[in-house]
């Protein structure tokens, strides 16, 4: 029954195979994108002058300071964004036997714990250590080695505090007065790193006993709970985004970067720190001791500890350095806070206590 | 009628059905079968033994059981709902002809490849207490005004869902709509069945294998929902999916990883099967005609109302949350401006994890156009085969190339990490990102390629086999021209899953290639409301990339699509 729907059957003319010629040149499009700039991936070329850094995805470095280091020492370096930290950690964790680089960057205290006991790093004691106080330096082994710092802090509405008249809180215990309620964003500790400093800087404060009543009365002050720190940040904090709470949990870096986005340089940063809530967060590098190449990522940890990238991270990254040599650039001198005494917590207690902690923070705060 | 034949009549030789099932097998077993399996297992039997009392003891705990009703539940009454909204928009974009009609058509699939992250944040905006619905309510109703807040409730997830959906149902079920003969109904109408009689006992029985697959398709999409929950549900609230992401993203128990992953696997299947079921009894061969003979400009007063409401449903649903983010993108500290815009489009990033705009949208076509070349060849394939095979071995393998669809891309994400290093190290190669792209557009292609490849006669290919054409040539002169429609809504479908970045591709590592979606996610990633604005603006520019490849796609000829 060869009747057609409308007109009579014509001959179509033969298709072209266009399709197949697509494929095969998209395919070699990707095939020339990634041999001709990854060196990661074609490291059959034995030998110096490739190493691979595995980090978590707010990693950054300019371009001209990677450079230099490349210049200096003939070292290639590939950067590899894993994901968030914890993603970062555990997939590095979790190809221990087939390794995906050379060194990872930016294990921090919360984590530090599980990253020594998996027995991820080998030990290298960089003459760098010498510029970079004792207080930083958590593995006595040096198998990791601290990076950078940043703190966990409050952050607030200049302009909201201002016009509604509202004092600032000075404590933790504060945020359970009425005169706050409705006013906080915090992120869920499960799943985002700040939101886990806070609920450490939360114990540390008032201790293992009493900080699940202060979760509570949070609660009853009508406190919410985000997922990642963007959706804090931006959705729900009224300094920064559309939100409608003055009172969030970001860094204390996020001043000085809110001025440094502008467009126009305003005169005093519109969001400010409440330096009684920090948390002292240290990041950490480390070779891996499955790693072929561990003089040249010897070489790159000296260079990540030395004054040059220092000097870099707090414009890319957002946080501090910890080499004492390294220059704070002046939108930092300016608007960025740096609490002298900022809550802490031992990394082997949080590492024994964490999913503890984080489970009975659920159960008290979602559930 | 004696065209309408029973699928089953037909049978291919099986040497040749073998042949063409060949690669969709090895490549399901190779980019899914086999990781998962790693993955699972090093969870399950760490010390080589399988411990079952893991297993037992993760099922029997009360949150998980509360966790797995949860998201049993609403992802049926998500995909009720898409379907509830979507069938009438499938009509509409399918069946009447009216101003607009295409860029309607292309602008409900644009949601599909917006990150969730985006997303949600667009319907934060327009759920909480300052949005548009409140301040109408109070300009209506004054003082008294209620004021809706919706954020962090279900209602908004079920909202988000359809939103996230409702182009599955009206490409999949529209896509064949179009083309049923509308003569069928007319004969029923002339015998003197209503016209909702003639919809109910002519049409819909004709379009249950497309509405069966999109049902399927929505509720393995909503059974695996992840970004949707965690923002717009808030963090009291989750899926499978969600614990399974938390336990090994941040907790590292594989264990349990391994037993909720196992539970998902189970309730996919399960839910696979009923769909079998389902859409055996569906199949019926039927003629198909040219959509453009199909569509006609709306006649009756209750045709014009239906469109009306449609164009006003797919322009709030849809279309808002689009308007927010374009509306965002222009947003600047001074007021309304292009300060965004000009500093995604001009700057020159430093450092070397920043992305320069052009190069994130060269890598997103290039990722976009392979994936779909691959899930084009690979669905094509198995589609064929479906065709041609028997009923038994080629309905399995429709049915476990939607597995992936169902399965946590975490799971499938480490799962590449453990298995794909060998024999040769996939797991930073820029190769693997359009191959996991296409494991979860293949089966789009199947789906939309199946119900027109079984409705083509069988006797037009045995006439052109008598006629002396190879078999090859038989599918190129008699399949694809008929197919060609179909064929391009897949690739459109396949196109937008890979620009959108679904499932397992977030966890391949590719430094040097980042796309939009990446791009977006080191921006959002950073303080600052320039770097919010530029995310917007590489929001918008990603919705509008799609929205031009989809436009790009709708205009293309393959063979003498349309004319036969």
């Amino acid at each position: 029954m060869l009747r057609t729907t409308h007109g009579t059957p014509t001959r179509p003319p033969r298709p072209r195979p266009r399709l197949l010629w697509l494929a095969a040149a998209a395919m070699l499009l990707v095939a020339c994108g990634e041999g001709g700039e990854d060196p990661a991936t074609d490291d059959t070329a034995e030998g110096d002058g490739e190493i691979t850094l595995l980090t978590h995805d707010s990693f950054d470095v300019s371009e001209d300071v990677l450079e230099a280091f490349t210049e200096e020492s003939g070292i290639e370096v590939s950067v590899v964004p894993l994901g968030d930290a914890g993603t970062a950690l555990n997939q590095t964790i979790l190809t221990k036997d087939a390794p995906q680089g050379d060194l990872l960057f930016g294990v921090d205290n919360t984590f530090l714990s599980r990253a020594l006991d998996e027995e991820l790093f080998v030990p290298y004691e960089s003459p760098r250590l010498e510029d970079i106080p004792e207080r930083y330096q958590l593995d006595p082994e040096f198998r990791a080695l601290p990076v950078d710092v940043g703190d966990v802090c409050l952050n607030h509405d200049v302009a909201w505090f201002e016009q509604e008249d509202v004092d600032l809180p000075t404590d933790l215990a504060d945020l359970t007065d009425p005169a706050y309620d409705g006013l906080l964003a915090v992120q869920n500790p499960a799943t985002s790193s700040p939101g886990l400093a806070f609920l450490l800087a939360t114990i540390e404060r008032f201790g293992e006993d009493g900080y699940l009543d202060f979760w509570q009365e949070l609660v009853a002050n009508d406190v919410v709970v985000t997922d990642g720190w963007s959706e804090a940040y931006y959705d729900e904090f009224s300094g920064a985004g559309d939100g409608d709470r003055p009172l969030v949990v970001s860094y204390a870096s996020s001043p000085p970067a809110e001025v440094y986005f502008a467009e126009e340089e305003p005169d005093r940063a519109p969001t400010g720190v409440i330096e009684a809530s920090c948390f002292r967060q240290i990041e950490f590098v480390g070779i891996l001791a499955t790693t072929e190449h561990e003089e040249e990522a010897q070489e790159l940890v000296d260079f990540l500890l030395g004054p040059t990238f220092q000097e870099d991270l707090p414009l890319t990254m957002f946080v501090f350095p910890v080499n004492e040599e390294a220059e704070l650039p002046e939108v930092f001198v300016e608007h960025a806070v740096r609490p002298s005494d900022p809550l802490e917590l031992d990394p082997e207690v949080i590492g024994d206590n964490r999913e503890a902690w984080i489970e009975d923070w659920t159960s008290t705060v979602l559930r | 009628m004696t065209n309408v034949r029973p699928s089953t009549a037909r049978r291919g030789r099986p040497g040749a059905v073998a042949a063409l099932l060949v690669v969709p097998v090895v490549f399901l077993g190779w980019f899914f079968v086999w990781p998962v399996s790693a993955i699972i297992g090093t969870g399950l039997a760490p010390e080589g033994q399988i411990e079952l009392g893991v297993l037992t003891r993760v099922l029997t705990e009360e949150t998980v059981r509360s966790v797995a009703w949860f998201t049993l539940w609403q992802a049926i009454v998500s995909t009720v709902l898409t379907l509830a909204v979507g069938l009438p928009g499938a009509y509409v974009l399918s069946r009447l002809e009216f101003r607009g009609r295409r860029l309607l058509q292309v602008g409900v699939t644009v949601p599909f490849v917006l990150p969730t992250v985006v997303v949600g944040s667009a319907f934060l905006a327009l759920l909480g207490p300052q949005s548009p619905v409140n301040t109408a309510l109070g300009a209506i109703l004054g003082e008294a005004a209620p004021t809706l807040d919706l954020r962090r409730t279900v209602t908004a997830i079920l909202l988000a869902h359809v939103f996230f959906n409702y182009a599955v149902v009206v490409r999949t079920v529209g896509g064949l709509w179009s083309m049923l003969d509308p003569r069928l109904e007319d004969a029923a109408r002339v015998l003197g069945a209503s016209r909702w009689r003639a919809f109910r006992e002519v049409s819909l029985p004709l379009l249950r294998p497309a509405i069966a697959a999109s049902a399927a398709i929505v509720f393995l999409f909503t059974f695996t929902s992840f970004g949707v929950v965690l923002i717009l549900g808030g963090p009291g609230r989750a899926t499978i999916e969600v614990e399974i992401h938390r336990a090994t993203t941040q907790l590292l128990d594989l264990p349990l990883a391994s037993s909720l992953a196992l539970l998902q696997m189970i309730a996919v299947v399960a839910a696979l099967s009923v769909y079998g079921r389902l859409s055996r009894r569906a199949e019926i061969q039927q003629r198909l005609v040219s959509s453009s003979a199909v569509r006609h400009r709306p006649r009756t007063g209750g045709e014009r109302w239906l469109l009306r409401g449609n164009l006003l449903l797919a322009t709030v649903l849809v279309l808002a949350p689009i308007a927010v983010l374009i509306e965002r993108s222009v947003v600047t500290a001074s007021g309304y401006g292009l300060g965004n815009w000009s500093r995604l489009l001009s700057r020159q990033p430093t450092s070397v994890l920043a992305v320069p705009a052009s190069e994130a949208v060269r890598n997103s076509l290039l990722f976009g156009v392979s994936a779909t070349l691959v899930a084009l060849v690979l669905g094509g394939l198995a589609a064929t085969a479906a065709t041609l095979g028997r009923g038994r071995v080629t309905g399995l393998l429709d049915r476990a190339l939607m597995v992936p669809l169902g399965t946590s891309s975490v799971t499938v994400g480490f799962g590449f990490l453990i298995a794909l290093d060998r024999p040769v190290d996939l797991r930073g190669s820029a190769f693997l990102v359009p191959l996991a792209q296409a494991l979860i557009a293949t089966p789009f292609v199947v789906r939309t390629l199946l119900p027109v490849l079984r409705s083509i006669d069988q006797r037009l290919r045995e006439a052109a086999a008598v006629l002396g054409a190879t078999p090859s040539r038989v599918w190129r002169e008699v399949d694809l021209p008929i197919v060609g429609r179909a064929l391009l809504v897949a690739a459109g479908f396949s196109f937008a899953i890979a620009v959108g970045e679904f499932g397992a591709t977030v966890f391949v590592a590719r430094a040097n290639l980042p796309t939009m979606p990446v791009a977006i996610f080191r921006l959002l990633g950073r303080p600052g409301v320039a770097n919010f604005g530029q995310a917007m603006a590489m929001s918008t520019l990603l919705a509008a990339l799609t929205a031009a490849a989809l436009l790009a796609i709708d205009r293309l000829r393959v063979g003498q699509v349309g004319r036969f």
